[in-house]
């Protein structure tokens, strides 16, 4: 399936800001087998006065924009064709998650896609006891890392209510779990703390999904927004494997992958330092069309 | 043993009769049969030879030169700074060169060997690969920089400075007890402990033979200016500020190396390079020696709650635009779990173990080892795994035998066998004794060493001493060391007499120090804000004094001259109160918070003078101040104090910018409190004896006696406190000051609003003299007063922005 993405992501400052540095994780993630960027551009509006781009450790592209002078506020708009492929059945079995501690104890890479990285706190996830019995009272025996996972999702997916008006993105995924409120951010956190407080390396995937579902289906929670998801580690032959708590399903064709890392501090879209304190309001939109339909959505435009 | 003596013989003898080391427990002085060591014997002859009394003058010495160099321990208890006297231990410590060559030796190998490793682990991780260093450790580390993994340091080397804390084990070999590569403190205390120690001993030391640190100092000086890449770029040290608990220290250092002291908001990145923020613009910044942790250093890819670091900084490392000193990340070498795997890295990499090993320590994330732990409970510390703390540190987690056993063993054991990962087990550390004063005598404590290191050009330079921690009780664990340390200068004595290095820099071509205009716009700004608010202080205490005077004279107190002044007195804060009105004592507080911020380049005396203002008004507070002459005469000794200060400025300070500022901020805020003093005290229908009042604030009540005689008017009130350009307290005066001050600093750098300000300012100095007396009424003033407030925000704008 190949989408015609666009995001939009803007702020508007209180009063002038004197200088301001920026760091974006928005550009589609170009590592990995499941999806190819056909083409990618970030326009930073104004021009900064420094522009600069790298590769992150976890192999996402972070772009530089700094302002020197006074503005009074900053759009980030990408605009990008990726291709997202269906993966095929799983070709390899998951290990068992009675076998996990003894395969991590043997894992000798520091590499970025090695599960030591995604064990324990990290930023913005603490594991702790009380999430370990909030799942391991409900897994099977002898059950695989593959089937806990998808049975912790399904679980927290229903025990939670989607509801974007109770955290904010800085919300501790310990409060939004005693809600039971929150939004993908807060499903994909207490997820992964729940996987790591079972052993299982979990880590955070920053996205965006199709905006128009296909016909006879329904639309995607959170589709009008960045969303976010989660992975999970199921031994060395099955690999990572990636699921959306949100939506209580495996990520498929639907989902367009832009960074990835331990939590949202390793990927969120745009962190910004501003020289003078001023209070910032901000807005963005998303959205992705499958390259087929683009025509069809431009004509009802 | 060499006699020198019977009588300096039977001294000696006298003074150690009482030292009794606990058997079993190495000593400094003393060897297993009690005879004092060849190392120890000239110095203790020397002070054996003094009576009690020169004793405690000779000690009382290096207190006054503490004091009066304003050290001081600051320490944090619930959120509070207290400061306390330094606490020397004025008994050094001596150790024969040949030992220290050995130390030293053992060291610089395994810095060289922290230093592969460091390389290693933001490198390709061979270690990790071969199965010598688990992945989870380095993994699970808030110290591993992931965003710097494979970004070689543009000096090649990862580690420049380093210290390592040491101390002696029951068998009389050295022991590493923590490995310091984030960003060592106590360098400069070691310089200050030497001085101070060799003014206690100032008959003996020049004699003594003991190896000089300035060498070391100067070492580390070239280095860092060598690191950089064109002479025109600065070296700086990078400070957490004025709350830092070791900030004396880093100004102190700041000083002595005469490099910039640099907080994260005075930095800025441009185009890829670190600058600071000047009086005169951007200027390139090659080296940072961080006194700041890792993770503080940037907001934007550090931790983000930062408000110390400066944003792309890690950027600036990762193009290889800038070396800091240690390198970001270097701090995860203090890992407290790296200790249980150096032994077997050295073997792995050096082929033989360290020569200075480390105290034994089993990374409980391992099966055999978290069992060796399980089963040694009660004789080891249990701590944190990445705990960069030192073990004595009493504000480490960590839990000893004893702990442990109260802490509950069942639940410690649960502890270690679920989250083994994130603990250590450790061998209880032991230290050997040396000698302390303690009521006359001497009596065996627990000492531990930090010894420093720099990178030089040829390798490593040791500091030939350091700074020994001498513990508060006899006892000989770690529970000694944690609380009322004192600390005590390191003697290494040579068999023969040593070079006496004393200044560094000697010998070597003279490199320049400093740049006009180098002065980083906030410390200039702190300068111009520390001479506002001295001059502030200096004219609330002239009115409030003026009013106390006035209550002493029997003038009543509901008169109408009184109630004049109170009205205005209330207007600016300095309305009735017991001891200090508020304003005052507020324009004394932030004048001393100011100078807190640059430290570093006030003299100790300029320092010293900002202190005292703040003793008279604790003083002050502390008891009922009565209104009438004891409350002059407290505003009496207020401004002899804020004169000594001024006087201090305008006869000894350098004429360079940051005097400029000074000057700056005592004539803005000098013109903005006259002309609303005259705007007050000669509107119409002031009541009488006002004028004079005006003249009594202005302090020109003699002159205006010599040039008018007795009577003031109005007009030759304003003749002199307004227009007469030979009075130092007129307002033409200072407009002249503000002319004169700003033509250089115009010069260093040209912006339209540093333009703007100079054409101002310049307007403003030739119209004003053209007023007449006639011209100038309350309203007049005034507004003067508003266009001298906008020309102060045209400097902020222009220079310390």
């Amino acid at each position: 399936m190949i989408y015609d993405i666009k995001v939009s992501i803007s702020y508007r400052y209180g009063a002038p800001v004197l200088a301001g540095r920026h760091l974006i994780r928005l550009s589609p993630f170009r590592g990995g087998t499941d999806q190819t960027v056909h083409a990618a551009s970030l326009e930073v509006t104004p021009g900064p006065d420094d522009r600069g781009s790298f590769r992150d450790f976890f192999g996402n592209t972070a772009s530089i924009a700094a302002f020197e002078t006074a503005h009074a506020g900053v759009d980030v708009t990408l605009t990008t064709r990726v291709e997202r492929h269906a993966g095929g059945p799983a070709s390899a079995a998951s290990l068992a998650l009675d076998a996990l501690p003894e395969t991590l104890r043997g894992i000798r890479s520091l590499e970025s896609g090695s599960p030591l990285h995604f064990l324990g706190a990290s930023p913005r996830v603490r594991p702790s006891r009380l999430l370990h019995d909030y799942a391991a009272d409900h897994l099977p025996a002898f059950v695989s890392v593959e089937e806990a996972v998808r049975l912790i999702g399904e679980r927290l997916n229903a025990d939670m209510t989607f509801d974007s008006g109770a955290t904010t993105v800085e919300t501790r995924h310990e409060d939004a779990f005693t809600s039971r409120r929150g939004v993908c951010q807060d499903c994909s956190h207490i997820m992964i703390a729940v996987l790591r407080s079972l052993g299982i390396p979990a880590g955070y995937v920053s996205g965006v999904l199709r905006t128009t579902p296909p016909p006879g289906q329904e639309r995607l929670a959170g589709a009008d927004a960045m969303h976010a998801w989660v992975r999970a580690w199921c031994g060395p032959s099955r690999g990572w494997i990636e699921y959306d708590p949100t939506n209580a399903c495996a990520v498929a064709t639907d989902h367009v992958v832009i960074a990835r890392g331990r939590d949202y501090s390793d990927v969120s879209p745009i962190k910004g330092v501003l020289r003078a304190s001023s209070r910032q309001s901000s807005s963005h939109s998303v959205d992705v069309i499958p390259v087929e339909m683009a025509g069809q959505y431009q004509r009802q435009g | 043993m060499p006699r020198g003596g019977t009588a300096a013989q039977t001294a000696l003898e006298r003074l150690i009769s009482g030292y009794r080391p606990t058997p079993g427990v190495p000593d400094e002085l003393v060897d297993a049969s009690g005879a004092v060591r060849p190392v120890w014997q000239r110095f203790m002859q020397h002070l054996a030879a003094q009576n009690t009394e020169t004793v405690s003058r000779m000690f009382a010495r290096g207190d006054a030169y503490l004091r009066s160099s304003g050290v001081f321990l600051r320490q944090y208890t619930n959120e509070k700074a207290t400061e306390r006297p330094w606490p020397l231990s004025h008994v050094p410590v001596l150790i024969h060169e040949s030992e220290w060559e050995t130390i030293s030796k053992g060291l610089v190998e395994r810095a060289d060997l922290l230093e592969r490793v460091v390389a290693d682990i933001y490198g390709d991780n061979s270690l990790v690969r071969d199965g010598i260093l688990p992945g989870d450790l380095i993994a699970q580390s808030p110290e591993w920089v992931r965003g710097l993994v494979g970004v070689a340091p543009v000096s090649r080397r990862f580690l420049h400075f380093v210290a390592f804390e040491i101390s002696r084990g029951p068998d009389g070999t050295w022991w590493v007890l923590n490995d310091r590569t984030q960003a060592p403190s106590g360098a400069g205390y070691a310089l200050e402990n030497r001085v101070a120690t060799s003014r206690v001993y100032s008959d003996f030391y020049a004699d003594a033979q003991v190896r000089r640190v300035a060498g070391f100092f100067s070492d580390f000086r070239t280095a860092l200016l060598d690191m950089r890449r064109s002479q025109d770029s600065h070296a700086a040290i990078l400070t957490p500020g004025p709350f830092s608990e070791t900030y004396f220290e880093q100004s102190y250092i700041a000083r002595y190396l005469g490099l910039l002291l640099v907080e994260g908001e005075d930095l800025v990145v441009n185009k890829g390079r670190v600058c600071v923020r000047t009086v005169s613009g951007l200027q390139p910044v090659d080296v940072l020696w961080r006194r700041l942790d890792t993770l503080f250093c940037d907001p934007l890819e550090l931790e983000e709650s930062s408000q110390l670091g400066t944003p792309g900084l890690v950027n600036a490392v990762r193009e290889r635009n800038v070396s800091v000193v240690n390198a970001l990340g270097a701090g995860i070498l203090e890992s407290r779990a790296l200790l249980a795997f150096l032994p077997r890295i050295a073997r792995h990499l050096l082929g033989k173990p360290l020569s200075i090993p480390n105290i034994a320590t089993w990374w409980c994330g391992q099966e055999a080892e978290k069992a060796e732990v399980l089963s040694r409970l009660d004789e080891l510390v249990v701590a944190p795994a990445l705990s960069t703390r030192q073990m004595f540190d009493p504000e480490e987690a960590s839990m000893t035998g004893p702990a442990l056993r109260a802490h509950g063993l069942v639940r410690a054991r649960d502890l270690i066998e679920r989250e083994g990962r994130t603990l250590v087990g450790q061998e209880a550390i032991s230290f050997s004794t040396s000698p302390a004063w303690s009521n006359g005598t001497l009596v065996p404590r627990p000492m531990s060493l930090r010894v420093f290191m720099v990178r030089t050009e040829t390798g490593w330079s040791v500091m030939p001493g350091g700074f020994a921690r001498i513990g508060a009780e006899a006892g000989t664990n770690m529970l000694s060391m944690q609380t009322g340390s004192a600390v005590a200068d390191v003697w290494i004595v040579s068999d023969s007499p040593v070079v006496k290095v004393t200044n560094i820099g000697e010998g070597r071509a003279r490199q320049p120090r400093a740049r006009q205009g180098a002065l980083p716009s906030k410390a200039a700004e702190n300068l111009y804000w520390l001479a506002r608010y001295v001059e502030r202080a200096e004219g609330h205490a002239r009115l409030v004094r003026a009013q106390h005077v006035r209550l002493s004279e029997a003038e009543r107190a509901g008169s109408p001259l009184l109630t004049h002044l109170s009205s205005y007195l209330t207007l600016l804060g300095l309305g009735p109160s017991n001891g200090v009105p508020p304003a005052l004592a507020e324009a004394i507080g932030a004048a001393s918070r100011a100078a807190g911020s640059v430290r570093d380049r006030l003299s100790q005396d300029g320092w010293a003078a900002i202190m005292q203002l703040e003793t008279t008004l604790k003083t002050a507070a502390a008891r009922d101040v009565r209104a009438g002459d004891d409350a002059a005469g407290v505003m009496g000794t207020l401004l002899r104090q804020s004169s000594a200060f001024t006087g201090l400025l305008q006869d000894n300070m350098y004429r360079f910018t940051e005097w400029r500022f000074l000057s700056l901020g005592r004539s803005i805020e000098r013109l903005m409190a006259l002309s609303s003093a005259l705007s007050n005290f000669l509107q119409i229908g002031a009541p009488q004896g006002s004028l004079d009042l005006a003249l009594e604030f202005a302090d020109s009540t003699i002159s205006h006696r010599r040039r008018y005689g007795f009577q003031a008017s109005r007009e030759s009130v304003l003749e002199l406190l307004a227009l007469d350009a030979l009075n130092p307290r007129s307002l033409v005066f200072h407009l002249t000051e503000l002319e004169t001050h700003t033509a250089p600093l115009a010069e260093l750098v040209d912006t339209p609003l540093v333009r703007d300000l100079r054409r101002e300012v310049c307007r403003f100095a030739a119209a004003f003299p053209e007023t007449t007396p006639d011209e100038m009424g309350p309203e007049s003033f005034l507004q003067f007063r508003k266009e001298i407030g906008d020309l102060s925000d045209m400097l902020t704008a222009a220079f310390l922005n």
